[in-house]
């Protein structure tokens, strides 16, 4: 399989980060023993125990584990939609507990991409609205980001259906409109919660197949998944439960 | 920077108001509305305190006007059936309260009297006043041609006529009225100088033709000639003899000293007119009333309409927050992808505005018709201000962000791992 570094990177998906995004030993994404605590009225409900990972740039890296585990919690947090309770979480070298409301809302915007299962796309927007939303907010001009969405919706292959209203597509389709989405604002990792969990197979095969194509050119995916398909198509599998990593697969692929 | 996303952002409010036409239709009717009577309200407050207020302005604030009246049967212990009793001002009086009371600047006596003006074969109505020469000290006029009454005029008793527009236009039709000689009353009066209509002048001699004919005020299209006291006397006298002076007008040197005077004059006049048959009219103090009574009368119609107002912002708030429940969903989305708080507020508040803004600027357009409706079929006098327009937007733009404020904060502060999760 090609190195990440060696990857055919077009200017739209350049994985390649500045220097500074990565630590010292190269990890894009660190976790020092986070903890999630829910309070739940009088008890405390601890979601995530000192949960601590590194991730380099250009992996591909599955979460698994049973339902209720702590799975989408811990990719909340690594995308920084949520705060953890104690521990110290490094995206890019930045601490990102210490980062204000405003600054965690720039932060997702410029170094996060999202897909979630339930695609999550604003039906009152077409295609290419949709793709531009993240770009409305990295400061785009209106003839930027619509050309910039325009070459994404081609990459994910919808560029034949670019005014159609979301509502039209299946779910396979609106998954892509929503990957494309997740390259506009060229982030440094791309996180996808059960990004198949909606899709019946054929439709979730060919998904996996564009995250594969990303993946080669060199983007950093993070996908929590049931899916063994998903898993074996990953670098490495962080096996979750009640809230630790309870073991790491490293897969030779 | 971030002015392109501040107009990327207020767009998408837009847009999202466009989307949802029918709904931001009736709910920004409710601004419309109130502001449209905001506008209208006080068009009719002010145009009907406005009027009463020119009428008594024109009297003059420093001025005190006294009026003969016909004294009360009850206080004429006599038998009353005697027609030709005198009664009323006298020359007298002037020269008592000219040498007694201080603080005067002037004393206009005035004599009136109603008769036919005849020029060539044309005869009209008019009214007739024998004044002072410094009659427009007094009662500022507009001289329009030729000269107004000067002192030799009355030292020699000459029969000079000042007219006014309404004689002219009555009377003369195309023909130029000065130098022309007009019959008043078997006597020639050679006209030398034209006024501006009533306007000027007019009211203090209209209100005593109102007196005079039972308070009819049908009879103000009267023209006025202004003719000197002593001619007047010469001329007329005779006719009206139970009365020596119709009215007396006394300018004091100040607004403060108004009302002292007016004590003054009441005590002094009290002496000599056991029987009451004068009147003391205050146009300051009427003016002050007048001024509280429309002040009062814009209160309550402004209330009125500032509570359909806040009917409509309330609306509105109704909306908004209906509007960010339902696109909860929305909102996390934007928030997960980057948008900020700020982001989020902006957009919703900008909803609101362009809501209200709209509806506002419709209310004012709307506002300005429904007075010149009232105008032309209620005959009723209104008065557009400046102030109340700028006012009237003012406040739906004020509404806009207090009733937008809130449903736009509620917004912004979602958890946005709970509107993701939303359905
Ligand atoms: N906001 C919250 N308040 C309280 N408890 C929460 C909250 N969010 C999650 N939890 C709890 O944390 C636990 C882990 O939830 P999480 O969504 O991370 O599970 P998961 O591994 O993603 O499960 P699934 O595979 O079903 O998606 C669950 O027991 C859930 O009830
Ligand atoms: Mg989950």
């Amino acid at each position: 399989m090609t190195t990440p570094s060696s990857a055919q990177s077009s200017d739209l998906t350049s994985g390649a980060p500045d220097a500074t995004d990565a630590t010292a030993d190269g990890a894009i994404v660190r976790t020092e023993n986070l903890t999630k605590t829910y309070q739940m009225g009088p008890s405390e409900l601890t979601v995530l125990r000192e949960v601590s990972i590194d991730i380099k740039q250009g992996e591909y890296i599955a979460i698994m584990g049973p339902s209720g585990s702590g799975k989408s919690t811990l990719l909340n947090l690594l995308g920084c939609l949520d705060r953890p309770t104690t521990g110290r979480y490094l995206l890019g070298g930045q601490d990102i507990s210490l980062v204000d409301d405003d600054e965690l809302s720039a932060i997702r915007g410029a170094k996060i991409g999202f897909i979630f299962q339930s695609y999550n796309l604003i039906h009152q927007l077409n295609i290419i609205e949709n793709i531009e939303v993240p770009m409305i907010y990295q400061n785009f001009s209106e003839s930027a980001s619509e050309a910039r969405a325009r070459e994404l919706a081609e990459l994910v292959g919808l560029g034949d259906r670019l005014r159609h209203r979301t509502t039209e597509l299946s779910g396979g389709q609106q998954q892509r409109v929503a990957i494309a989405r997740a390259l506009a604002n060229d982030p440094l990792i791309i996180l996808g919660d059960e990004p198949t969990g909606n899709l019946d197979s054929k439709s979730g095969k060919e998904i996996l197949d564009l995250l594969d194509s990303l993946h080669q050119q060199g983007k950093t995916l993070i996908i929590v998944t049931h899916d063994d398909d998903v898993s074996l198509r990953a670098q490495r599998v962080f096996h979750v439960l009640d809230g630790r990593i309870e073991r790491i697969d490293v897969h030779d692929n | 920077m971030f002015l392109l996303r501040l107009k990327r952002t207020v767009k998408l409010g837009a847009k999202s108001l466009w989307m949802h036409r029918l709904r931001s239709t009736l709910t920004a009717l409710g601004i419309v509305f109130g502001v449209c009577s905001v506008v209208a309200m006080l068009a009719i407050g002010e145009g009907a305190g406005r009027d009463a207020q020119d009428q008594i302005a024109r009297l003059g604030a420093q001025n005190i006007i006294i009026k003969s009246i016909k004294p009360p049967r009850s206080d004429s212990a006599k038998t009353g059936t005697n027609r030709y009793e005198a009664y009323g001002l006298s020359y007298a009086d002037v020269r008592r309260i000219r040498d007694t009371v201080p603080h005067i600047q002037e004393v206009v006596p005035k004599r009136l009297i109603t008769l036919q003006a005849t020029y060539r074969n044309r005869s009209v109505t008019v009214q007739v006043i024998g004044t002072a020469s410094w009659y427009g000290e007094v009662h500022p006029m507009r001289l329009l041609r030729g000269r107004f009454l000067a002192y030799m005029d009355e030292k020699r008793q000459q029969k000079a006529a000042i007219v006014d527009q309404q004689v002219v236009d009555q009377l003369f039709a195309v023909d130029d009225p000065i130098d022309t000689n007009i019959k008043l009353k078997g006597d020639y009066f050679t006209v030398v100088g034209l006024v501006a209509p009533s306007g000027a002048a007019g009211p203090a001699g209209q209100d005593a033709a109102r007196l005079k004919t039972g308070g009819r005020a049908g009879d103000a299209a009267v023209g006025n000639i202004y003719v000197p006291l002593s001619t007047f006397k010469t001329c007329f006298e005779g006719s009206r003899e139970r009365v020596e002076l119709e009215e007396l007008t006394i300018k004091v040197d100040s607004t403060e000293s108004v009302l002292l005077i007016r004590d003054a004059l009441e005590v002094l006049l009290r002496r000599f007119h056991k029987n009451k048959d004068y009147q003391i009219i205050v146009p300051l103090e009427l003016l002050r009333q007048a001024a509280r009574t429309k002040r009062i009368f814009n209160i309550v119609l402004g209330s009125i309409a500032a509570i359909s107002l806040l009917v409509g912002g309330i609306g509105i708030m109704n909306i908004m927050l209906a509007t960010v429940s339902e696109r909860t969903r929305e909102i996390g989305i934007r928030r997960a992808l980057g948008a900020r708080r700020s982001d989020i507020i902006i957009q919703f508040l900008s909803e609101t505005l362009l809501l209200t803004l709209t509806g506002g600027l419709l209310g004012i357009a709307l506002g300005l018709i429904v007075p010149i409706m009232v105008t032309h079929f209620g005959d009723m006098p209104t008065v557009i201000t400046g102030q109340s327009l700028i006012m009237a937007f003012g406040i739906s733009a004020a509404i806009g962000i207090t009733f937008g404020l809130y449903p736009a904060y509620r917004a912004a502060h979602m958890d946005p791992i709970e509107s993701l999760r939303h359905e």
